[in-house]
């Protein structure tokens, strides 16, 4: 069976919700069904199928045609199949997302990825601040599961982070890690001042050294790890760079001793 | 006993009976093969037989680097035990003082299973707080800091209930430098059988037992039956000609895994001839009654 389609029909004029559309809600629905569903907007009520010319198909492989930066609430909640998506998103796209694959071609708002705990999630273009990370409120940020960003990403990726991998291809904004409760946080880029402020435990891998390091991070030695090795295997078809990063001698630098101290951050020799 | 003659030598219309037990395996790195293998051969020393030792392990067979997560040499062993909970005792206890121990090393599961056994969540309290769990690629690991370094350590390892120990093989030659000639060449063939181990040393075991004893306190003694030295004294299972036997004792991950190293070292007695090697082969049994796994050796013939 081929995929269900939504084809973006103009450029939308509101925020759209679309944490609808995803494959455990439109499972057994009829077209018609599909094309009425109401999303969350903010002033005119709309349908699904005012915004989207949709094409039968298989509900567990989603696919959008055409993408703004006014789409909220991409994959939302998903537990399995899969969304691709070709253009931008807005914000919160594959929050709480706990299985299946999310893809989108261009780049994300805020939030993208807050709280996942499972499945996989790329993005190809940029990510906006908050990779990951949790909404006002709440304790843990991203706790399992894959966020691969292919581009850049704003401030505070990684927030509270709590179990999964989370890997930045290119460069990351101030306060990477901030506060990580423990997973793996990977920027392959240059990343902005203070990675790993307050965190507590978890692994921050920089493939360059960073803006400015924070003082309560201590340098423990040059290290050889076996872990550094399973982690590049495991890298290997995400982030070729990266996983080149992981066969390369590291620095460990513990931290961050302001806090517990059981963090790390590797950084090449 | 009726024997069928193939190539010269007398094989026993007979079969090995074999009971269930519990197994698994896992894989050992090193930065060098010596290293993974002394780890290997450290954890399965003292297991040759569940009559004393806990256990029965052995190493199944080396790994190059490209077979092994890390991509350092490594080599796969095999545990098995009467009870899943005698194998974890002697899972952990074996883990946590040879392969911890043992610098350079890693460890690995190396069998899927939806029972699992404790491998590095068992022994990862040795780190005293300063243990490292790592989630990623479906796996899980612990990283335990160590005088040398790190020691990383699969959380699990998969469980079969499946598992079949006490194939066997009783080969029977003119003297103990015939019949070992023949044994070693068996044990060489079935070294080569995945998923199977020989327990026994350099898989080789030469005071097979019977069950019970003249002694209370004795659960097995002296197969007498197949001692050369008593023939005449008692009840014997050998021939004129037989002056030596040699015992090879297989456990194996499956059922299939144990006839095939039957089969294979079957082959290797027989390639060899009686001229240089055995006279005669025979399997060890209780009757057929106390094992559900008969392997009839009319059926291994190559």
């Amino acid at each position: 069976m081929s995929a269900l389609v939504f084809t973006l029909r103009d450029k939308p004029e509101q925020r759209l919700d679309l944490s609808a559309l995803i494959p455990d809600r439109l499972a057994r629905l009829s077209l018609k069904e599909i094309e009425n569903i109401a999303l969350e907007t903010t002033r005119i009520a709309v349908r699904a199928g005012d915004i989207f010319r949709i094409r039968k198909g298989d509900a567990a492989d989603i696919r959008f045609a055409g993408g703004s930066d006014r789409f909220d609430r991409v994959g939302e909640a998903m537990s399995g199949g899969s969304i691709a998506l070709e253009g931008h998103v807005g914000a919160r796209a594959g929050r709480l997302m706990r299985g299946g694959t999310l893809a989108i071609s261009g780049n994300v708002g805020p939030w993208a990825g807050s709280g996942m705990a499972g499945g996989t999630m790329t993005i190809g273009g940029n990510a906006g601040d908050w990779l990951g990370g949790p909404l006002a409120g709440e304790l843990a940020g991203m706790c399992g599961g894959v966020l691969l960003v292919k581009g850049n990403t704003g401030q505070e990726a990684g927030h509270r982070l709590r179990r999964g991998t989370l890997i930045v291809a290119k460069t990351a904004g101030a306060y990477a890690g901030r506060a990580m409760i423990a997973g793996t946080l990977l920027i392959g880029g240059r990343a902005g001042p203070m990675p790993g402020y307050l965190m507590r435990r978890g692994t921050i891998v920089l493939g360059e050294p960073p803006e400015a390091l924070s003082p309560a991070f201590l340098d423990s030695c040059p290290v050889e790890l076996v872990f550094a090795r399973l982690l590049a295997a495991s890298l290997h078809k995400m982030s070729p760079a990266l996983a080149g990063t992981m066969k390369r001698p590291l620095r460990r630098l513990a931290g961050d001793v302001a806090v517990n101290g059981k963090g790390e951050i590797l950084l090449p020799v | 006993m009726r024997t069928l003659k193939v190539r010269g030598l007398r094989i026993d219309d007979s079969f090995a009976e074999a009971f269930p037990m519990s197994g698994t395996a896992i894989v050992i790195t090193a930065p060098a093969p010596k290293w993974a293998r002394q780890a290997a051969t450290t954890m399965t020393g003292f297991a040759t037989s569940v009559i004393a030792c806990g256990c029965e392990a052995g190493i199944d067979r080396a790994l190059k680097p490209q077979e092994t997560p890390d991509g350092r040499p490594g080599v796969r062993v095999l545990l098995f035990a009467m009870s899943v909970d005698a194998l974890q005792t002697q899972l952990m206890n074996r883990l946590g003082q040879c392969v911890l121990t043992c610098p350079g090393t890693a460890c690995y599961a190396d069998l899927e299973g939806e029972k699992k056994l404790k491998l590095g969540s068992a022994i990862r309290y040795f780190a005293d707080g300063w243990q490292i769990s790592k989630k990623f690629g479906g796996k899980h690991y612990w990283r335990m800091p160590v005088m040398e370094g790190e020691f990383v350590c699969e959380a699990t390892t998969g469980l079969t209930q499946k598992a079949v120990g006490g194939g066997n093989l009783l080969i029977m030659g003119e003297n103990l430098e015939k019949t070992l000639r023949a044994t070693e060449a068996a044990v060489a063939a079935i070294a080569r059988v995945k998923d199977a181990i020989m327990p026994f040393p350099g898989g080789i075991v030469r005071s097979g037992s019977k069950i019970g004893s003249k002694y209370k306190a004795l659960i097995a003694s002296t197969n007498h039956f197949y001692c050369p030295t008593l023939k005449g004294a008692v009840d014997t299972a050998l021939d004129e000609d037989i002056g030596c036997v040699l015992e090879i004792v297989i456990d194996g991950l499956t059922s299939d895994a144990v006839a095939s190293s039957m089969r294979a070292g079957l082959a290797a007695v027989i390639k060899l001839g009686s001229k240089r090697g055995a006279l005669r082969v025979g399997a060890g049994n209780y009757g057929g009654k106390l094992g559900p796994h008969h392997y009839h050796l009319k059926d291994l013939l190559p």
